[in-house]
């Protein structure tokens, strides 16, 4: 069974961004860039089915502009056999939004044929959450989101996962291909080491244009202005807890 | 222009996000319909139909939608948008698990863009939502006919329970097998829920394990007839379950009073609380980054302050 994992690159997420001044966007010139941290779970789940004899093949993709390759070496560096770029370099941050990035998986699912599509649950940039159910959609196959256990069935025919909900946890049972998204408890991505790192270097890695796929990825959404929200200044610091709750009764009136 | 609100509910009664998620389709204006989809779901479509501002409820009961998979969901939900006399304008759900899990895949059958989690509406078609963990807001504008939207809950208020709409049979569309609920373990608790509680009492990582986290939060979260909250440290610690943890990535929360207890204050759990009217932090570390978004901060000792803090406040 074949695993599809796409990947994004996003702002590194011990990044505080900057809003720019005219109002166009966040600055991300010179800013660290990194491997979506709940692909990067997504990644690692995969490699390990991979490595429990469950999994033949890990395929990492990732949609977006050329330096997105660094990305799919991440991933391939976590275990990934090979990797797909498809390059959407005209297209600004924004401007690349999940509804196209699941048409784009959606052609090469199609090529590929993955038994499972394993994806971060969000990207920390848009923090949009979408395009796992996006792509699932498209393909009429099962979801999964929020995952944090995935168990393959031996005939590997469906799939249990355990999901993180409002209330606490369920588990489903879907059959294959299905989508999963990953929360932050699936498990924790190992560090790549250096030899493996060096080894993703060689790692096939395929580069497409939207237009080979058929896909228009054409935005739907258009940015009017990104503008910092209000901020919150701090407060006192209060001597000990009478005064605390003097504060809260008197002054906070939330007592 | 119709909106259709897609209800959150257990079958019994409708789940506080569904009330907000009302206030916001109010803000865009139109003609409210709610869908109720369920199984034995009569009592929560009878609550859709005496909320204000709702002026028809759908309900549409069959058993596979008893556990709201978002497969047969979504495919109701686009039948139901597609074959509507004079068309939809609008598709909003809350920004929940179970929205966030279902809208994506109506937007996508329905071949339109979702808008996540807004927090306020500017126009029909212009809206603000959050991005980088809410370090800035984006205002967007959707082109598509549909727009598929989730509702950040804290941003609108409730809607009130004045109304009086007709409730709609709606024929079930076709059951298409694909995922089944297996099992649920959800939390039990006879406290408020995070998402809708006035006050919030959180631990972090200061707690330095679960025993502590319930000796010392439970008895001051009673007190003061508080939700209990945790940061990521101490869900993945295992203090407590995940469906405790405030953040990015979590619940987002926004009470009238929320007391961080030995949270340090990632950018990811201030993103979870940041709009609490009111913000305590209780932390040793004084250079702790909670305390930047605090109205009030104490050093010291949280194991000592906390038992006194409950003592109190009394």
């Amino acid at each position: 069974m074949k695993i599809l994992v796409p990947v994004k690159r996003v702002v590194d997420f011990n990044v505080k961004v900057r809003v720019k001044a005219d109002g166009s966007g966040v600055d991300l010139a010179n800013v660290k860039m990194s491997i979506n941290p709940f692909d990067e779970i997504a990644v690692e789940e995969a490699v390990r089915l991979k490595e429990a004899g469950v999994a033949s093949e890990v395929v990492a993709v990732s949609c977006g502009v050329a330096a997105c390759q660094e990305t799919l070496r991440s991933a391939l560096a976590i275990g990934a056999d090979r990797a797909i770029l498809v390059e959407c370099g005209e297209l600004r941050d924004t401007e690349l939004q999940p509804l196209a990035v699941a048409k784009l998986l959606k052609a090469l699912s199609e090529r590929e044929q993955p038994g499972l599509v394993v994806c971060g649950k969000q990207a920390i940039d848009d923090d949009a959450n979408q395009t796992g159910q996006m792509l699932a959609a498209l393909m009429g196959w099962p979801q999964a989101t929020f995952a944090s256990k995935v168990t393959i069935a031996a005939d590997k025919t469906r799939v249990e996962v355990t999901r993180e909900i409002d209330g606490g946890l369920e588990t489903l049972a879907l059959p294959l291909p299905a989508v999963v998204t990953t929360d932050l408890r699936l498990n924790e991505p190992r560090y790549a080491t250096l030899p493996n790192i060096m080894k993703a270097k060689k790692k096939p890695l395929d580069v497409f244009k939207p237009a080979d796929l058929g896909v228009d990825v054409a935005p739907r959404l258009v940015t009017l202005k990104v503008v910092e929200p209000p901020r919150r200044s701090a407060g006192v610091r209060v001597a000990d807890v009478a005064q605390l709750v003097d504060r809260l009764k008197n002054e906070a009136k939330v007592l | 222009m119709t909106i259709l609100v897609i209800a959150e509910h257990d079958n019994a009664s409708l789940k506080a996000a569904t009330l907000n998620t009302v206030t916001a389709a109010g803000r865009i204006g139109g003609d409210i319909r709610a869908l109720v989809a369920g199984s034995g779901c009569g009592a929560a479509a009878a609550q859709a139909a005496k909320v204000s501002g709702i002026a028809r409820v759908l309900c549409c009961d069959a058993p596979h939608y008893a556990d709201h998979t978002a497969e047969n969901l979504a495919a109701l939900v686009a039948d139901t948008v597609r074959a509507a006399a004079g068309g939809y304008s609008h598709v909003l759900l809350p920004g929940t698990s179970f929205g966030k899990n279902a809208a994506p895949r109506i937007a996508a059958l329905l071949d339109v863009a979702q808008i996540s989690d807004i927090v306020a509406a500017e126009a029909p078609d212009t809206f603000v939502r959050p991005i980088y963990a809410g370090n800035a807001l984006a205002t967007v504008r959707s082109a598509d006919p549909v727009k598929v939207i989730t509702v950040r809950s804290t941003a609108f208020g409730a809607a009130g329970s004045d109304g009086a709409a007709p409730v709609e049979r709606l024929a079930p569309a076709a059951d298409l097998g694909l995922a089944k609920l297996l099992g649920c373990e959800l939390t039990q608790s006879t406290r408020p829920e995070l998402s809708a509680a006035k006050i919030i009492v959180s631990g972090g990582r200061g707690l330095a394990n679960g025993d502590n986290f319930h000796k010392l939060l439970e008895p001051l979260a009673d007190r003061l007839g508080a939700a209990l909250g945790a940061s990521r440290a101490a869900v993945d610690a295992g203090f407590v379950p995940n469906d405790y943890q405030v953040g990015q990535t979590g619940k987002i929360v926004a009470p009238q009073l929320y007391i961080a207890v030995g949270i340090s204050g990632a950018i990811q759990h201030l993103a979870g609380m940041k709009d609490s009217r009111i913000i305590v932090a209780i932390n040793k570390d004084t250079e702790a980054p909670i305390f930047q978004v605090a109205d009030y901060g104490l050093v010291g000792d949280l194991f000592e302050l906390v038992p006194e803090l409950e003592k109190a406040i009394g």
